[in-house]
């Protein structure tokens, strides 16, 4: 574990992976040492933070073994994008084989950035780059993969993913308790329909 | 109590102390840009400091209420007309029943802020009545025939306020997380020559041209949180300062933040004006 400092009030803690960055996001949330605790791909950012002197010594008792699994999500997916065979090409593999592996993988949503609601999903050991030309519109409910994030756009907007199909669950509604179906910790697992 | 918007300049919107505690989900914090101006405008028609008031942009409001309520007008110095006649900027005025209070453009400076007695009270959205212009979070950008409601007033206008509006000054930056990634020291090369403001900057970002600051290597990051003020480097070396509006997580170094006691003069700034950086002293 690793702390930059972030102006005055806040500190980046570098951890090395996905998991462990989820783990110590949602132990310091509970742990209400900042305003803000927000994860990254290896990352947490402690922003507004309470204690800035006591920091360190806060730190010591995370472990990542120590938080438990995140809620599961079952997402319902039509595997009908315009990038399959594409995606396909980069893994070489089959379509059949993406549509395999993309639902065998227990996914978990690691930070959210991009738009309220889009989560970054790890947990793929295989990688596509992103559209070298970023589409300018793709739909809401869309599912695609950029290096070996997946992730579902929450709302229409311009995108540079490579789309595998698309789900109609609602991933953003501010009217919710919890606004983001996939907040960060929330395992997920693509279901075809 | 209704506010009725007849004509809107470049843009006006609605905005409060803004939404923080919503990063990890994407959420941009938002908020007024110069917050100690729209902190003045709220005490000066004795609003709690976080009501909210309207941002517009370079002038061009004109608005008037159905019942007569007191208005103040701070930042960015512009005419304020009352039924046409010229009021004063920076205090409370009377704007009567069916009068219009119309804005000119600025002379200097980008945003003013119109606070009203009671407080814009359109409907919050994640605890905050601020239109976020990245994610879209919060109501809409004002538009004329917008009928705005106005909550019930909270206490009584100020005849003076203090204190009044910071002065301006050069941006006090201390070290941020990726300044190793500078080649050189990360807040020398910053303060040592001055930035034009771009044209493209807005709410998300103080975009600044002038000497590229150099970098080791130009890999991009794993993407991870960003706070307000952060000064990010993309690869062309042109630093920007995220304002309220920025996207919580990016993959460009973070090499200094600006101190955010400064932040309300990057609202103000105009494109081809200049912006100087100076190290903050300790805390």
């Amino acid at each position: 574990m690793h702390l930059l400092p972030v102006g005055h009030d806040a500190v980046l803690v570098e951890v090395g992976s996905p998991a462990e960055a989820v783990s110590l996001a949602a132990w310091a949330r509970g742990r209400a040492l900042a305003t803000d605790v927000v994860s990254g791909a290896e990352t947490v950012l402690l922003d507004g933070l309470v204690d800035r002197a006591g920091l360190a010594e806060a730190l010591t008792e995370w472990s990542p073994t120590t938080v438990p699994p995140g809620r599961l999500v079952e997402l319902p997916i039509v595997y009908d994008g315009p990038d399959l065979e594409n995606v396909a090409r980069h893994w070489g593999c089959s379509v059949e084989d993406v549509v395999r592996r993309h639902q065998a993988t227990e996914l978990v949503s690691a930070f959210c950035g991009f738009a309220p609601g889009f989560a970054y999903l790890a947990g793929l050991d295989v990688e596509v780059p992103r559209l070298a030309t970023p589409r300018p519109r793709v739909a809401a409910g869309s599912v695609g993969l950029a290096g070996r994030w997946c992730g579902v756009y929450p709302t229409a907007s311009p995108g540079g993913w490579r789309i595998l199909g698309h789900t109609y669950v609602a991933l953003w509604d501010p009217a919710r308790e919890q606004p983001a179906l996939l907040a960060p910790g929330t395992r997920v697992r693509f279901v075809a329909r | 109590m209704t506010l009725e918007v007849h004509e809107v300049g470049a843009s006006v919107l609605v905005q409060d102390r803004g939404r923080p505690g919503w990063a990890h989900l994407g959420v941009p914090r938002s908020g007024a840009l110069d917050a100690p101006a729209a902190a003045l405008a709220n005490r000066l028609v004795g609003n709690p400091e976080d009501a909210a008031c309207l941002e517009v942009l370079m002038g061009g409001l004109v608005v008037s209420s159905d019942a007569g309520a007191w208005v103040a007008v701070t930042g960015a110095a512009c005419r304020v007309l009352v039924a046409e006649r010229a009021r004063e900027h920076g205090a409370a005025v009377r704007l009567p029943a069916g009068a219009t209070l119309r804005l000119g453009r600025p002379v200097a400076g980008l945003r003013s802020y119109v606070a009203v007695a009671g407080g814009v009270a359109v409907e919050p959205e994640l605890g905050s009545r601020s239109s976020d212009t990245l994610g879209r979070v919060g109501p809409a950008p004002v538009a004329v025939g917008d009928r705005l409601p106005v909550g019930p007033p909270a206490g009584t206008p100020a005849a003076v306020d203090t204190p009044r509006p910071p002065r301006a000054g050069p941006l006090r930056v201390s070290v941020g997380p990726r300044a190793d990634r500078v080649d050189g020291d990360a807040l020398d090369l910053l303060c040592r020559t001055g930035y034009t403001v771009s044209p493209d900057s807005d709410r998300v970002g103080l975009r600044l041209a002038g000497d590229a600051i150099p970098q080791r290597h130009y890999d991009e990051l794993p993407s991870e949180g960003l706070v307000l003020g952060a000064v990010q480097l993309p690869p062309d070396g042109q630093p920007v300062v995220f304002l309220a509006d920025h996207p919580t997580t990016g993959g460009y170094p973070v090499v200094a933040v600006v101190d955010e006691r400064d932040l309300w003069q990057c609202a103000q700034v105009r494109p081809g004006e200049r912006v100087a950086f100076t190290r903050a002293a300790r805390r």
